[in-house]
């Protein structure tokens, strides 16, 4: 089920609206002589992300081939439209050719066929080649169009034979329309033509290497013309199997598709029956049912502009919780000016009717009415109109400052944000950022890898009210706790936020706050950050506030406390004798396809869209809830289902346009298990000249009975004395090569909402490239299950045998072993990923692990360790025992300062005495 | 070596051992022999109607010597490849001067004169064949571009008159001894789409195929030819040609033009070419790299597997060549990359749909 919307983002959808036997507009434009508004068409559907337009000018009252060159002549001047290819599309052989001769890029003609022969089909394909053309070969010959899936197999087949033999037309510009017929017609032979078609791209995408299918979706429903409803469940029924036998181009109004999860079930199994033909009465059950869907799906797609009719205020209250930018500078103009006739000032405007309708977002998302996606969005439409009043603002300030009037800001409270040194990750900090703005707090965005110095600095400077910290690997934890120990140095007194994945409430109260003797609050998600912040600011809340916080924090510590003392570990040697059991007796291993490296420079990013797991990306907006079933969750479903169509949309303008470029390296080596926990990587196959040595940690949790084991990673790689040729494998992959630009242009743009999407996109691309590398490195390079198949849905259930562990997760989580990997892969030279001095990768959309292959490797955490592993350890990596205490500061089961004099001063220490790698 | 098809297998054979050399500006030369009116115009254009000096094509005609002399100057360089002077040899170009009818004679003595300077040098040492390509222009009209910014739809050229000067010009250099085809300096890719129609249209009429290389203009820093296509796009709108090489020319010194040549050979699957100016005109419009400057940059380009062919254009002179043929010797020349099966398509930005 969750198939179909991952694989629409390899189909592409070709608008129709410049089309003048598909729009009655664009027909009318044109008819008329208005090229100058026939262009705006084409600029809005490239806007809305089209990535081919296709443009007809088949109209008996025009001179068609003259139409056709005027509009592709004046396309040709508008960059922002003709970025995109070109469909060239006519029943006319002589428009298709005077349109060639206008376009400097690759078109694709639409179309020919063996309608009067083999000859003129021919010349027309090799003058098509000549063009530098692509083609749309229709299944037509001198019998007639294919009906049948025999006939339309037939004819694509010999067209593809005579393109590819007689004349060497390149196959992968081949785009067959076996031709989309309406069903439900009422006769019966109409009935299996949707079959037909499926089942005719299924054939011709499996045995006529390389060419594609394309299609007129709208055709299908035609006997349902007047019900709009069910004609958009008819066509997402049909793509949804169409695109699952191979079709990956067709002509489709986007605007009128309903999401195949949305279409009430009833109504769904019964456009099914139709489309697969799956009864005898599927046509009269459908219409039985249609007219009651009639009433609500028709004329819910048309834009309801009735809000504009109401007044300047309502309106920018609409445009604000609605998320609309469309007329939000004229509103703010028209407000702007209604202000100033009143004798007021533009700051009013912001402070009215903007504040209001911001309030009633705040009240909506507080009343869990609406979600962050929308919250977003609106804030999108309020810096816009900010932007709008900002230069009036200005000039009255220099106005009156020239009177000598000084002004009083009137905002919330500024609020100085940044995620910490060492760590690049900042897309739930955008999002707080973006909701505090929402709120009337000015926010100072100090952004990635932020230097304590820097951030104490700025706080001084702008004079901030409330600090806010943010990180996601675990190493930022402790440059937290540094930063918290700073501002006690330095005498700051405004409060600390603490947020991000790897935090935690309990660490915030053990070990950041400990080190800050004033207020330092952990803020859960976005959703709290306003509630926190209102408490800090607020005159009457604020001091019985933080007494609670921290009354709250130092029960946790207590609590904490007593349970550590109660969390005995096991030694090491214990641990070790309780290893996980492998039966290395008869292990042979499977040796990987080829030793060494192998890189992969710009990897299709179009591939990894089909497995990409969109439940954490819901998590990143703070919808909780599991995909699909999240589409229709009653309550977040709607604000789901539009978020995921701008990330579809977003996605693939992403690949289309080439915004992000993915890039990999991965490798292989002969590895043993050496000593207990370490594994030998050697140079080559003989395993006389060691390589490099990774070292793993052991769980030390006790273990009676019930064989549970204390599991290493180094348990799945065969010992050196069983001579047991054993291999590991490692990898570096990254989505994220382009990202910062593209984020940084929205950002600028005033569009956060899109440039956190662009950001959130980018991670699970990566996330899917490593998924997608992985299970290719099973099934091809290294090989050892080269004929495992599995679902979507099972690869993130991880159905698989193996496992691909990253450093600095909970299975290895000592993050300095990122710096052997580097070496293994040099992944800043092949790929692009550099390491910061918290070993974050950056761009923050890459994603580094190893590979191991045992049918019993399987995840596990390592969880608290004691100080006589972490000693042994450190023995074996040649490291200080305190600078690894650091490193493994979240897992240690003991308090590595317990002999120093107190909280703050020594972790101070501590950390400044890191060596940055 | 006498055949013309012996002569395109030594060339294929030379790409996949060597890095290749290709000649510098024959205007830089040209201006050294500070010729006037009358230098131009020599005897047999005496009366000629309209001024001629300027034309530098014409010299192929009015003083054959000094373009035979320049050509030996580069093969005496170390050049394995010189272009014929015949950048503006076609009816559109030669509209300016009055010398419509002379095209077909233009560009078949151009490439004669070419063919004799390089067949000399080939028997002077059998062991480093030289190669003619002969060059075709842009035209000064563009078929995408309007002169009249307040009608963005006028056009003064078409497809089909292109088509048509350019079959002339391409039958001339076919019948005076060219052995690549080289459409050059493209600023408008619908113009090298019609330039690329006619010579195919023209090898079908005789029956013959030559090796054509492709070379674009990146105009700026923006990465993009005049016309607004990006490196990739105009890759992706050539490519059906099948080409012999692609590459870049002109308006950028090698220090710039890199990042271009690199994305280039990231997605083309045919061999590459580079001949950048001297670096950047200064304030008078001269310019000033030096060859051992220019030399270094390609030396890089060809150490880092980007290049096949290498040479100069604007300002570059034999000392340039002479630095080129020597940084690029012994190195290896760029392997065809394995570029998967994908529908390609071009607007001014690429577009890839898998198979």
């Amino acid at each position: 089920m969750s198939e179909a919307p991952a694989s629409t983002a390899v189909f592409v959808n070709i608008g129709e609206r410049t089309n003048v036997t598909g729009s009655a507009k664009f027909k009318k434009l044109i008819l008329n002589g208005d090229f100058e508004a026939a262009l705006d068409v084409a600029r809005q559907q490239v806007e809305s992300g089209a990535q081919i337009i296709d443009i007809n000018m088949d109209e008996a009252m025009l001179d068609s081939e003259a139409a056709m060159v005027k509009f592709l002549n004046l396309i040709a001047a508008e960059p922002d439209i003709s970025r995109v290819p070109i469909m060239i599309d006519s029943s006319k052989w002589s428009v298709i050719e005077a349109g060639l001769k206008c376009v400097q890029g690759k078109p694709i003609v639409n179309s020919i066929s063996l309608k009067e022969g083999e000859e003129p089909f021919l010349a027309q394909a090799r003058k098509i080649r000549r063009y530098g053309a692509a083609v749309v070969v229709m299944a037509f010959d001198q019998k007639g169009q294919a009906d049948t899936m025999a006939r339309k197999i037939e004819i694509c087949t010999r067209s593809y034979k005579l393109l590819t033999e007689k004349i060497g037309f390149p196959p992968e510009d081949i785009i067959f329309d076996p031709n989309i017929f309406a069903v439900a017609t009422g006769i019966e032979e109409h009935n299996n033509y949707a079959v037909d078609f499926i089942e005719a791209t299924r054939q011709i995408k499996a045995t006529l290497p390389h060419c594609h299918v394309s299609g007129g979706v709208s055709n299908v429903s035609f006997s349902f013309r007047g019900n709009e409803a069910v004609r958009e469940a008819i066509h997402s029924v049909f793509l949804y199997h169409a695109i699952k036998a191979g079709m990956d181009m067709g002509i489709v109004n986007a605007g009128q598709l309903a999401v195949y999860e949305d279409i009430p079930a009833e109504l769904r199994e019964r456009c099914e029956d139709v489309i697969l033909n799956r009864r005898p009465d599927a046509t009269d059950r459908l219409l039985e049912i249609a007219e009651q869907f009639k009433a609500g799906g028709g004329a819910k797609k048309e834009a309801d502009l009735t809000w504009r009719e109401q007044d300047v205020n309502k309106r920018l209250s609409h445009a604000l919780v609605s998320g609309i930018t469309d007329f939000i500078e004229e509103d703010t103009e028209e407000a702007l000016k209604a202000a100033i006739a009143k004798g007021g000032r533009p700051l009013d405007v912001i402070e009215g009717p903007l504040m209001d309708g911001m309030n009633v977002v705040g009240d909506l998302f507080g009343a869990g009415k609406m979600f962050l996606p929308q919250v977003v969005k609106s804030a999108r439409v309020m810096k816009k109109s900010v932007a709008f009043l900002i230069p009036h603002i200005e000039k009255e300030k220099a106005d009156n400052a020239a009177k000598g009037i000084i002004d009083a800001s009137k905002n919330a409270g500024k609020v100085l944000l940044a995620t910490v040194k060492g760590d690049v990750h900042d897309i739930g900090k955008n999002i707080v950022g973006v909701v505090l703005q929402c709120n009337n707090y000015e926010v100072i965005d100090l952004g990635v890898m932020v230097p304590t110095a820097k951030i104490l600095e700025a706080a001084r400077k702008e004079n901030a009210d409330i600090i806010g910290l943010s990180g996601l690997i675990t190493p930022s934890l402790d440059e937290m706790v540094y930063v918290a120990s700073e501002m006690e140095r330095e005498g700051f007194t405004v409060p600390l936020l603490i947020g991000g994945a790897t935090t935690s409430k309990v660490h915030t109260a053990v070990k950041i706050a400990p080190a800050y003797s004033k207020s330092t609050v952990y803020v859960p998600d976005a959703s709290r950050a306003v509630g926190v912040a209102g408490q800090l600011m607020s005159k009457d809340t604020r001091e019985s506030y933080a007494v609670n916080v921290r009354a709250d924090y130092t029960k946790m510590r207590e609590a904490h406390a007593r349970q550590s003392q109660t969390k005995k570990r096991q030694t090491i040697e214990k641990a070790r004798a309780n290893r996980t059991p492998v039966d290395w007796n008869g292990y042979k291993p499977k040796k990987p396809q080829f030793l060494g490296l192998k890189l992969f420079e710009d990897y299709d990013l179009a591939e990894l869209t089909r497995t990409i797991d969109w439940t954490p990306f819901f998590q990143t907006w703070e919808l909780a809830g599991k995909y699909p079933d999240i589409l229709k969750d009653p309550i977040v479903g709607k604000s789901t289902q539009n978020l995921y169509n701008d990330a579809q949309v977003m996605l693939q303008r992403l690949i289309g346009e080439k915004w992000l470029t993915a890039k990999a390296a991965i490798g292989f080596w002969p590895a043993n298990r050496v000593g207990d926990d370490d594994i030998e990587l050697y140079t080559d196959d003989s395993r006389t000249k060691v390589l490099t040595t990774l070292h793993t940690l052991r769980q030390q949790m006790p273990r009676d009975g019930e064989g549970r084991h204390n599991s290493a990673l180094a348990d799945f790689i065969a010992p050196k004395d069983t001579g047991i040729a054993d291999y590991i494998g490692g990898f570096a992959v990254t989505a994220g090569l382009g990202l910062e630009e593209r984020a940084a242009a929205y950002a600028k743009d005033l569009d956060d909402y899109n440039s956190i999407l662009v950001k959130a996109l980018a991670d699970r691309l990566a996330e899917s490239f490593a998924e997608r590398m992985h299970q290719r490195v099973r099934r091809e390079f290294w090989g050892y299950a080269a004929d495992e198949t599995l679902s979507n849905e099972d690869l993130i259930a991880e159905k698989y045998r193996g496992i691909r562990p990253a450093p600095g997760y909970p299975a290895c989580p000592d993050h300095t072993e990122k710096a052997t990997l580097w070496k293994l892969l040099d992944p800043e030279k092949n790929v692009g990923i550099s390491l910061t001095e918290s070993y974050a990768m950056w761009p923050a959309a890459s994603v580094s692990g190893l590979y191991y292959a045992h049918p019993k490797a399987a995840y596990f955490g390592v969880g608290k360790i004691e100080r006589d592993q972490v000693e042994d350890y450190a023995r074996r990596k040649g490291m200080p025992v305190k600078e690894l205490e650091r490193w493994l500061a979240p897992n240690l089961n003991y308090d590595p300062y317990a002999e120093a004099p107190s909280g703050g001063d020594f972790i101070t220490r501590a950390v400044r005495e890191t060596p940055t790698s | 070596m006498t055949s013309s098809a012996e002569r395109i297998a030594a060339l294929k054979e030379a790409l996949t051992t060597r890095v290749l050399v290709l000649d510098g500006a024959m205007g830089t030369m040209i201006q050294r022999y500070k010729l006037d009116e009358a230098g131009y115009r020599g005897t047999r254009f005496a009366s000629h109607p309209r001024d001629v000096r300027g034309n530098n094509d014409l010299l192929i005609l009015s003083q054959p010597k000094i373009i035979g002399d320049i050509h030996r100057d580069y093969l005496a360089a170390g050049a394995d490849i010189i272009e014929t002077n015949t950048f503006s040899s076609t009816t559109i170009a030669q509209a300016d001067y009055g010398m419509e009818p002379l095209v077909y004679e233009l560009n078949y003595e151009g490439a004669r004169i070419a063919r004799e300077a390089a067949d000399e040098y080939t028997a002077k040492n059998p062991a480093k064949p030289r190669f003619v390509a002969g060059a075709i222009g842009p035209t000064n009209r563009t078929a995408s571009i309007s002169p009249d910014v307040n009608d963005p739809g006028f056009r003064n050229v078409t497809f089909d008159e292109l088509r048509e000067a350019f079959k002339e010009q391409t039958r001339g250099l076919i019948d005076g001894g060219a052995d690549i085809i080289l459409v050059e300096t493209i600023i408008d890719t619908l113009n090298a789409k019609a330039a690329l129609f006619a010579v195919d249209e023209v090898f079908e009429e005789k029956g013959i195929v030559l090796p054509v290389m492709i070379s674009g203009t990146i105009t700026d820093q923006s990465g993009r030819i005049l016309s607004g296509q990006t490196a990739e796009a105009f890759w992706n709108s050539l490519r059906h040609v099948k080409p012999l090489t692609i590459g870049l020319n002109c308006a950028l010194g090698a220090a710039q033009l890199r990042p271009y040549i690199a994305e280039l050979s990231r997605v083309a699957d045919t061999y590459i070419h580079a001949y950048p100016n001297a670096g950047l005109p200064n304030e008078f419009g001269q310019y000033d790299e030096k060859p051992d400057e220019t030399a270094g940059h390609i030396m890089a380009w060809a150490k880092d597997g980007l290049v096949n062919i290498v040479g100069g254009c604007c300002g570059t002179t034999p000392d340039h060549i002479a630095a080129i043929a020597k940084s690029v010797g012994g190195l290896k020349p760029r392997k065809l990359p394995k570029i998967p099966v994908a529908m390609k398509l071009a607007g001014l930005e690429p577009f890839k749909l898998a198979s």
